[in-house]
């Protein structure tokens, strides 16, 4: 018997694809939202030719793991770690939006159901004839939110935009880069994930709304927005004085040293953040005050500033005899910002996350116990749930059609005779 | 006016620099009514920190500033003064949200730590953003935006496989810990809705910025792989990049079939279709260096814009890479209403970016940063019902 949860009680029906949407949906079904993913039949097909292509897809030399340990298994589509990371919780159907009877299912869940979530381009629902309009007039409390790259007016609304592209689109990628390169993209494709939190807060403010007002309300969220709003003090000084960001690389306006020194081992990096002149001096004594920290052209902040080139030679040549983890122990602990630059492997494993339980281990059928991240923030009262993993193809058709929408054994069939629904790729 | 969605919710932030302060805006900017506690004299230490208007440091003109804290009231107070500390229990008496990121301690040994706060006023949702949390290991180390990037396992990616780790795009750490605030404040104040009571919630920068990996973590949970820097390239296909045009660069994002087909095409080169060189994504992978070049040149032919609608028009993902005079003319933001020209007494008219999304019956409202203690008056005397002799007083103590 789990407590109940903040969300208990409000369905959610998501029809978003790949992070942006799936992400900010997760977040609402840890906090105890029932919600209904809804795919394509077919979306989650691999062909046996695709299947055997990504398998033996290698990357850098190495093979490179499109599958759980390079294994598609009989059920490959299951098997998808982000799919499964950004789906748990969630009850999966799948639906064609396409054809008459998928149009009409989905008229009755919207009916029974709270939030509407979709990330599509804007043409897309619309097509469907599912847009905010056709579902208010069926259900007037409910709350949808489409959250395309570009918003659901404008010049660009029905371009096609990724997150490799919006986040170059938004402004931060001018501002990313060594100081003698181009511009950089994150290789975390960072607006996906702003639209998240972005939306999940939507979600929230939208149901607070209701729970006073009974009203529904409708939230466009232009992903590309979503991250300038991230941008604020280099707009305003644009507007202020007319300047464009420089790339600084791994250095900062005004302290120094700052930057990314190698360490002992391979690929190894340690990130030291000076500010102040006391700060200076506590670096100096816990690199074992060494004659070079004495120079004046080290002594204060500006001249610090203004001899880095120098100064990060011979920062580095102090780091590079310290592992990355013992270069950071030693400089927090004499009170400096030091951080070892975490791979995906040291990240599993920082013993400050499993300190604080950041990591969840989930059971799923396809791929077995796994880690992912858990609700990134601890509340000490609305503990998120974690109830279960990620759905497999279709695998809640009975709770949803039958359960929710009293359907028979015999229709729902009927449905997958006529590829309405469908639990399985064709000729598998 | 529109409705608020937050209208009637009240916030106390004495927060400073750019998480709290974010999280607070975004409460204000959705009908929140939120006062400011700052230092007397200095007031918040962005306030010090620009970009100002031609470099030249002043008290209200910071653009940090005075983008972070739009909507909000401005109150002095000294937290450190037992007169002060008083003073801001009686406000937190009649407070839903408290907004902090004092480093993990410091609150408690103020004497407004969760357990004492919730005592005088149980319905309290306090958020508390710090670089690493409230517990573990890491709890009382310092850190800056760069060690979060480090600490969270974006560092390590960006950037060139032969070069050094490339931090992000300036302080998101920072940005995150105050949006991840926000939407965990709204989920404490639903909640309180049915149980009556508040809640502590601890904001770790380092948590929020490691949930925002799509692959880096799966790879490695779900098959071994340590995700290598790989400069502005895609691990599993090409092109996925950027690249140089004729003035500036553009980002090209053909990762399905289809769009790489219609690339090939609108270059001229319809023959790579067939292309052993390019059929599959490892044949793509293999031979990025041999695609780019020819690529190359009909790029460097054409402008940002130009390649933006020409190939978004053939349904391959594109966009410039922008800057801010970019993002200010570009007729798309134009159209939506982005941006917001807000008129301040001191700093002038400025171009703000707008609502991260817009709410069709709760809309984004915003309105300029407040001067340094500009509602002392009316939050002392109007609030709280001290007389204006008192607050001469408060101020010469240095109180407020």
């Amino acid at each position: 018997m789990t407590e109940k949860a903040v969300l208990d009680g409000i369905r959610m029906l998501d029809l978003s694809r790949v992070w942006s949407g799936p992400m900010a949906v997760r977040m609402l079904a840890d906090m105890g939202a029932e919600v209904i993913l809804i795919d394509a039949p077919q979306a989650r097909v691999m062909t046996p030719e695709y299947i055997t292509m990504m398998k033996q897809l290698r990357v850098g030399g190495r093979h490179f793991p499109y599958f759980p340990d390079g294994d598609p298994g009989d059920e490959p589509w299951n098997r998808q770690g982000t799919y499964n990371d950004f789906n748990r919780n969630k009850l999966g159907i799948t639906l064609n939006l396409t054809s008459p009877e998928g149009k009409e299912l989905f008229k009755r869940l919207a009916k029974i159901s709270d939030v509407v979530v979709e990330n599509f381009t804007p043409r897309v629902m619309k097509n469907f004839g599912l847009d905010y309009a056709v579902l208010r007039e069926i259900n007037p409390g409910i709350i949808m939110i489409s959250l395309p790259g570009y918003g659901m007016n404008g010049p660009y609304r029905d371009y096609p935009a990724y997150g490799t592209t919006l986040e170059q689109h938004a402004g931060f990628s001018s501002v990313m880069g060594y100081p003698d390169s181009g511009p950089y993209r994150t290789q975390s494709t960072y607006v996906d994930p702003v639209a998240s939190v972005n939306a999940a807060s939507a979600v929230m403010l939208a149901l607070w709304h209701r729970r006073r007002t009974g009203k529904g309300q409708y939230i466009d969220l232009a992903q590309v927005e979503a991250g300038i709003t991230l941008l604020g003090e280099v707009i305003l000084d644009y507007s202020m004085n007319g300047r464009l960001p420089q790339r600084l690389g791994n250095r900062h306006a005004f302290m120094s040293p700052h930057g990314c020194y190698r360490c002992k081992g391979e690929d190894a990096w340690v990130t030291i953040a000076v500010e102040s002149d006391e700060e200076w001096k506590a670096f100096c004594g816990a690199t074992g005050s060494v004659a070079w920290s004495k120079d004046k052209r080290f002594a204060n902040q500006l001249s610090r500033w203004h001899n880095q080139d120098e100064l990060d030679k011979l920062v580095q040549a102090w780091t590079i005899l310290h592992g990355h983890h013992e270069a950071m122990r030693i400089l927090q602990a004499a009170g400096i910002a030091a951080g070892a630059v975490l791979n995906a492997k040291e990240l599993m494993e920082d013993s400050h996350l499993k300190a604080r339980g950041y990591f969840i281990e989930q059971y799923h059928p396809s791929v077995g116990i796994r880690p992912y991240p858990g609700f990134p923030v601890k509340f000490s009262r609305s503990l998120p749930q974690y109830r279960r993993p990620a759905p497999r193809v279709d695998e809640h058709t009975d709770y949803v059609f039958s359960g929710l929408l009293g359907m028979t054994k015999d229709e729902i069939a009927a449905l997958k005779e006529k590829q309405v629904i469908g639990n399985k790729p064709p000729g598998i | 006016m529109a409705e608020t969605a937050l209208s009637g919710i009240s916030v106390l932030d004495i927060s400073e620099g750019i998480s709290g302060p974010y999280c607070a805006k975004m409460l204000a900017s959705f009908g929140a009514d939120v006062i400011k506690i700052e230092k007397p004299v200095r007031g918040d230490v962005s306030r010090a920190v620009g970009p100002f208007p031609r470099d030249v440091p002043h008290l209200e003109k910071s653009a940090l500033f005075l983008y972070l804290n739009t909507g909000k009231k401005s109150v002095t107070l000294n937290l450190h003064n037992a007169e002060g500390a008083g003073i801001f229990r009686e406000l937190i008496k009649t407070t839903d949200v408290l907004v902090e990121n004092y480093a993990p301690g410091v609150i408690k040994s103020l004497g407004f730590d969760y357990e004492a706060l919730s005592r005088l006023n149980p319905k309290l949702v306090m958020t508390s953003i710090t670089a690493f949390g409230q517990t573990g290991p890491y709890r009382d180390f310092k850190a800056t935006s760069i060690i979060e990037y480090s600490l969270s396992g974006h560092q390590y990616i960006n950037g060139e496989p032969d070069r050094e780790p490339l931090q992000g795009a300036g302080p998101q750490p920072e940005y995150q810990g105050g949006l991840h605030g926000f939407l965990a404040t709204l989920i404490a104040l639903y909640s309180r809705e049915d149980t009556g009571l508040g809640q502590w919630l601890d904001v770790s920068m380092q948590e929020c910025m490691a949930g925002f990996h799509q692959f880096t973590i799966t790879r490695y949970t779900y098959g071994g792989l340590i995700k290598q820097r790989n400069g502005n390239r895609y691990e599993s296909d090409h092109p996925i990049s950027i690249y140089p045009c004729k003035d500036g660069y553009v980002a090209v994002s053909a990762s399905a079939r289809p769009q790489q087909e219609q690339l090939y095409t609108l270059i001229g080169m319809p023959e790579l279709i067939q292309d052993p060189r390019f059929l599959t994504p490892q044949d793509r992978i293999n031979n990025a260096d041999v695609f780019d070049e020819l690529l190359a040149p009909w790029l460097k032919e054409r402008t940002k814009e130009e390649l933006f609608h020409t190939l978004s028009e053939w349904r391959i993902p594109c966009a410039p890479v922008a800057d801010p005079a970019d993002l200010l003319h570009d007729p798309h933001y134009k159209a939506r209403q982005f941006w917001s020209e807000i008129e301040h007494p001191q700093a002038g008219r400025l171009t703000y970016p707008g609502p991260p999304f817009r709410m069709s019956e709760t809309p984004w409202q915003v309105s300029r940063a407040p001067l340094l203690g500009e509602h002392n008056q009316e939050v002392y005397c109007g609030r709280l019902g001290h007389s204006s002799e008192d607050l001469v007083r408060l101020k010469e103590q240095g109180i407020i």
